[in-house]
């Protein structure tokens, strides 16, 4: 008894620190009080196979597949004392029946069993439930690959089926949304799409029509699932019922390459992954960052991709000869840039640079005006409006890197446009801007340039009217470094080769600067344009690609906040998801 | 009471009690105000808003009042549930849901003497501080849904329902409010979502107790309009007079609702175990009809499980265990829990050696098929195909494998839902199968193995066949 005074119980232990023991599967872990029973055994590296469950959203414990076995110390009777064994834990008595991991939460001296018969038995069970009325068709399922419902078959399931009734005929190939397709027959009713809308989308449009085996999601009267944000339902889906219509029976999943990189459509860089096979991007993905954007993305920056997989694609430097565009080499291209060049005053040429730059290729623009001796550099405002969720009034990707790394340059940009219409600018550096777009120019203020040389990746009127074209990589086909408008330093990944002979832009630009000064500068790869970064901007301070890692690194404190994080937060804080 | 008059036929059996039926089918009886208060109507509420809440409850709880829409806890144990120092509102509801096959008991208090539970609603709202209470009647009552809603404008009159209630500045609104014929609306926390306008699929529990978290999240008491009315009577009597109706933790008495095959169905209502199962079906409803025999009784609406009446149970633990046959049963609660079965809702469905297991087996499946709300897969998917193999039990088309089947999926369902009324779905195959299993497998043949062509292939190469 002394000893027992002396020595703490692992509980006094774990309460002293706000955790409560739990054993799972005969080990003992320490989680924080109010930890969600699955979410305790993701610590202890037990998988709960689970459909309806997802820490973003609410949870209404239907599917029954994360049923496990649960048990607890037998409440002592009245005026005993409770009875602790010599590891300083008390007997766990186990519940006869299982209960579901994903809403309870774990208490002192909880015991939790994710195999053994009980468990393995409802598991089964619960397969056989889900399966008996599913039309089996994985051959022609957009799903088959990344599906829970053949993973957990797999794993949990009884191999054969008992079932020899018809099956339940329900609606196939609805047009449910511009961008969705739902098949009723493959739906398991776990119902992720429907709290989805209502509760991250903010637009409840989809519902549960019919009762019993008969139940069916359906879309509210007069209404589509049209939201921005309704592909995610696409990703929520644990099973083929909704697919894409733009990535329907275009790939089996598992041919295809996944690479982790972030959007960039607007300053808050969502954290994606890029599917692609041979020279070609399938389709983008949200990738879960909790400091981004967590688990979702806008519809519209998720297909985005496409516009750079067009036709208009361009694929070799071009060089204007008598008024047309001829293919030409890298070489030549770049030499007769530099000597174009020269033709001019330093205060006579301007750069054009771009807040969808990455940080490497704005620093070498910096590197390009300083080769010139020209201080006219200008970045392109892209302003939006912002949709109160992910999409951020910022449509460029990296306005902060551009700050931080060009400088103020408000003001510049018409500075020049004033300059090429009163002839005090005649040459033009255009990189990754259509002047005719956001910049808002005009042919006429084009026309006053002797000179324009700029690099896109699409063909577009600027590169119509430009003496010499670099074609660039797309977001997919390069590296780097971008900030989003919190403050985090994210990097996009090469998920491809550049497009025909096109160059990734920082390649384009230190060759450029080498065309022009004929010097060496130890400028091999692109982790060297982020080490003199490093080295020269102060916020930048000991960054490297590594570093920065798959979810970025906050770098500078801008005060924005993402309001769709807040919002989910708050529901975290509240308890009514795990966040 | 010996001087009330029912009406010619509809006299109440000599061995029943009546406090909640006694109005029912009564000479000279309609369900006005002034008829009710002419006959001592509402003295009780003048009596128990006097009265502190909590005393009222305590009341409640010395009754043993054990609620009578199918589970059996204790009421007052419930009221007790509602968390202390709560801020929010607290509502009162009144599950007039009564959707169990064999069950049709709340029918006659809301048609016949609505007064009666709004006396019971408005005391119990009192003694929980509900100032807000709500009548799930469901869509099957559509004339008791007028009749309560004119009762309650009747009371509001008199100044027993609204604001400031006899004077005392205790208010209380009643709604009623109309289901649209669901099974699971009678499910408490499924009432609790069709009253908030969603589907009513049941909420998991935990964290979704009612009385912590119920109707907007507010702590929320359900209760069954029977058990709402024994309240009225807990306060005439006093909780320590009303528990000694019936028998020990089976107090007060209760409605059993007799259908099927016995001479004279009805409701009958008896003081709670103080009646055996042979007296219920031999003295009180005449027995079997001619020259039919009792087979089996299902006690406490479809869902509990079925007896047969040749069966005897083992009651008590070890040594102390003594043997009971199924005539001797007493209807209370905890005996037909030792029975293997449950007192339920209080219907008791007769059936005689008419009467084919399969064919019942497959009606009760039926039911929960079409009633199944769908939310969790084990009674979504589990209760259709019961069906399916029940169905084809009956045709005559299935093979003795099918019972097994049938069997195993019952269980895969049973344990596995998130609310009560899916795992009934599986506790009449559960029962009938184990109890009947020769009489169904009569019904079956070895010839109608069903295979199809890709099982077979299957069965071959996973080398069963």
């Amino acid at each position: 008894m002394s000893e027992t005074t002396t020595k703490l119980l692992p509980k006094d232990e774990a309460a002293e620190k706000g955790l409560v023991n739990v054993q799972i599967d005969g080990n003992w872990i320490q989680v924080p009080k109010g930890t969600r029973m699955i979410e305790a055994c993701k610590i202890a590296e037990k998988e709960v196979p689970h459909y309806c469950y997802h820490p973003k959203l609410t949870s209404p414990g239907n599917c029954r597949m994360c049923l496990v076995q649960m048990g607890m110390p037998p409440r002592p009777a009245p005026g005993a004392e409770p009875v602790y064994s010599d590891d300083g834990y008390q007997e766990i008595g186990w519940m006869p029946r299982p209960v579901i991991a994903c809403a309870n939460t774990v208490g002192e001296n909880m015991g939790i069993r994710t195999t053994g018969d009980l468990v393995e038995k409802t598991r089964e069970g619960v397969m056989e439930f889900l399966l008996i009325n599913h039309p089996l068709d994985c051959p022609i399922c957009d799903q088959a690959g990344e599906c829970s419902l053949q993973e957990f078959s797999v794993e949990h399931g009884r191999g054969h089926s008992r079932f020899v009734e018809d099956k339940v005929k329900k609606p196939k190939n609805v047009d449910i949304g511009p961008r969705i397709n739902l098949d009723d027959e493959r739906c398991i009713m776990c119902s992720r799409c429907i709290r989805f809308m209502d509760e991250v989308a903010d637009d409840a449009v989809l519902g549960f029509s019919e009762r019993g085996t008969h139940t069916t999601v359906t879309c509210h009267p007069d209404r589509r699932l049209d939201s921005n944000y309704g592909m995610n339902t696409i990703d929520l889906c644990p099973v083929g019922a909704l697919t894409s219509k733009d990535f329907r029976f275009q790939m089996r999943v598992w041919f295809l390459k996944e690479t982790n990189s972030i959007d960039v459509n607007c300053g808050t860089g969502c954290n994606t992954t890029i599917w692609t096979r041979g020279s070609q991007v399938y389709r983008v993905t949200p990738r879960r960052n909790n400091d981004v954007n967590s688990d979702w993305m806008p519809d519209s920056h998720r297909l985005a991709f496409h516009e750079t997989q067009g036709d208009d694609r361009l694929t070799d430097p071009m060089i204007k000869v008598d008024g047309k565009h001829e293919v030409t080499d890298w070489n030549s291209a770049l030499t007769s840039s530099a000597e174009a060049l020269k033709e001019f005053q330093p205060s006579e040429i301007a750069i054009i640079a771009s807040a969808r730059q990455t940080n490497e290729e704005l620093f070498l623009t910096q590197g390009l005006a300083d080769t010139l001796g020209s201080s006219n550099i200008a970045t392109v405002e892209r302003t939006g409006e912002a949709d109160g969720k992910l999409i951020s009034a910022d449509r460029n990707p990296n306005t902060n890197g551009a700050k931080l790394i060009l400088g103020d340059t408000a003001g510049n940009l018409s500075n020049i446009k004033d300059g090429l219409n009163n002839g005090s600018i005649k040459a033009l550096i255009v990189l990754s801007e259509d002047l005719f777009e956001a910049a808002e120019f005009s042919r006429d203020d084009l026309a006053n340039a002797e000179l324009i040389i700029s690099s896109h990746i699409i063909a577009n009127k600027t590169a119509q009217a430009s003496d010499i074209i670099l074609p660039s990589a797309s977001f997919a086909e390069k590296r780097g470094s971008m900030i989003n408008v919190t403050g985090r330093l994210q990097r996009l990944n090469q998920a491809l080769q550049p497009s025909g002979n096109a160059r990734e832009d920082w390649e384009i630009i230190r060759d450029l600067i080498l065309a022009i000064n004929g010097e060496a500068n130890d400028i091999y790869m692109i982790e060297d344009v982020l080490k003199i970064i490093a080295a020269n901007i102060p916020e930048f301070n000991g960054v490297t690609f590594s570093k920065i890692g798959n979810l970025g690194v906050p770098i500078l404190e801008t005060g924005v906040e993402i309001p769709l994080l807040t919002k989910e937060r708050e529901r975290a804080a509240a308890g009514i998801i795990v966040g | 009471m010996s001087d009330i008059k029912y009406l010619p036929g509809k006299e109440p059996h000599p061995r029943e009690h009546r406090l909640i039926f006694k109005n029912i089918d009564r000479e000279d009886w309609n369900p006005s105000i002034d008829c009710y208060m002419a006959d001592g109507g509402y003295d009780q509420l003048k009596k128990a808003i006097t009265m502190e809440p909590n005393s009222i409850t305590n009341e409640v709880k010395t009754s043993g009042l054990r609620g009578r829409g199918g589970a059996g806890f204790p009421t007052g144990v419930k009221w007790g549930f509602i968390p202390p120092g709560n801020t929010k509102p607290v509502y009162l509801i009144c599950n007039c849901d009564e959707s169990e096959p064999g069950t049709f008991k709340d029918r006659y208090i809301v048609h016949q003497d609505p007064h009666q539970l709004i006396e019971g609603m408005v005391i119990s709202a009192f003694a929980v501080g509900a100032h807000t209470a709500f009548i799930y009647m469901r869509e099957e009552f559509p004339e008791a849904a007028i009749i309560m809603e004119k009762a309650i404008e009747e009371a509001r009159e008199k100044g027993f329902v609204g604001k400031n209630i006899l004077g005392t500045g205790f208010d209380l609104e009643i709604w009623v409010h109309r289901g649209a014929a669901a099974y699971i609306c009678g499910e408490e926390t499924g009432l609790i979502e069709s009253l908030e306008g969603k589907r009513p699929y049941p909420r998991i529990k935990p964290p979704y107790f009612p009385a912590a978290l119920g109707l907007y999240m507010a702590p929320t008491i359900v209760n069954n309009v029977e058990s709402l009315c024994h309240v009225k009577h807990i306060i005439e009597m006093g909780g320590e007079e009303y528990s000694k109706l019936g028998v020990d933790r089976n107090t007060g008495t209760r409605i059993l609702c007799v259908s099927g095959d016995v001479k004279n169905p009805g409701y009958f209502e008896i003081e709670v175990g103080k009646m055996t199962m042979r007296e219920l079906l031999y003295d009180v409803c005449g027995g079997p009809k001619d020259g039919k025999e009792f087979k089996a009784v299902i006690p406490g609406g479809s869902s509990s499980k079925i007896l047969r009446c040749d069966e005897s149970f083992k009651i008590g633990r070890g040594e102390d265990a003594t043997d009971l046959s199924f005539w001797d049963i007493q209807l209370d609660f905890d005996t037909l829990a030792a029975c293997g079965s449950m007192a339920g809702s209080g219907g008791v469905i007769v059936l005689d050696d008419s009467r084919k297991m399969s064919w019942v087996l497959n009606n009760i499946n039926h039911f929960y098929a079409h009633e199944s709300c769908g939310q969790c897969t084990p009674c979504r998917e589990g209760s259709t195909w019961m069906k399916k193999i029940s169905d084809r039990i009956v045709e005559g088309k299935a093979s003795p494998e099918d019972i097994t089947t049938l069997e195993e999926v019952a269980y895969q369902i049973d344990g596995k839902t998130v609310c009560a009324f899916g795992e009934a779905s599986s506790w009449p195959v559960e029962a009938i199968i184990s109890k009947f299993r020769d009489e169904l497998t009569a019904d079956t043949s070895d010839t109608n193995i069903r295979l199809s062509k890709e099982q077979l292939q299957r069965e071959k190469f996973l080398g069963k066949a």
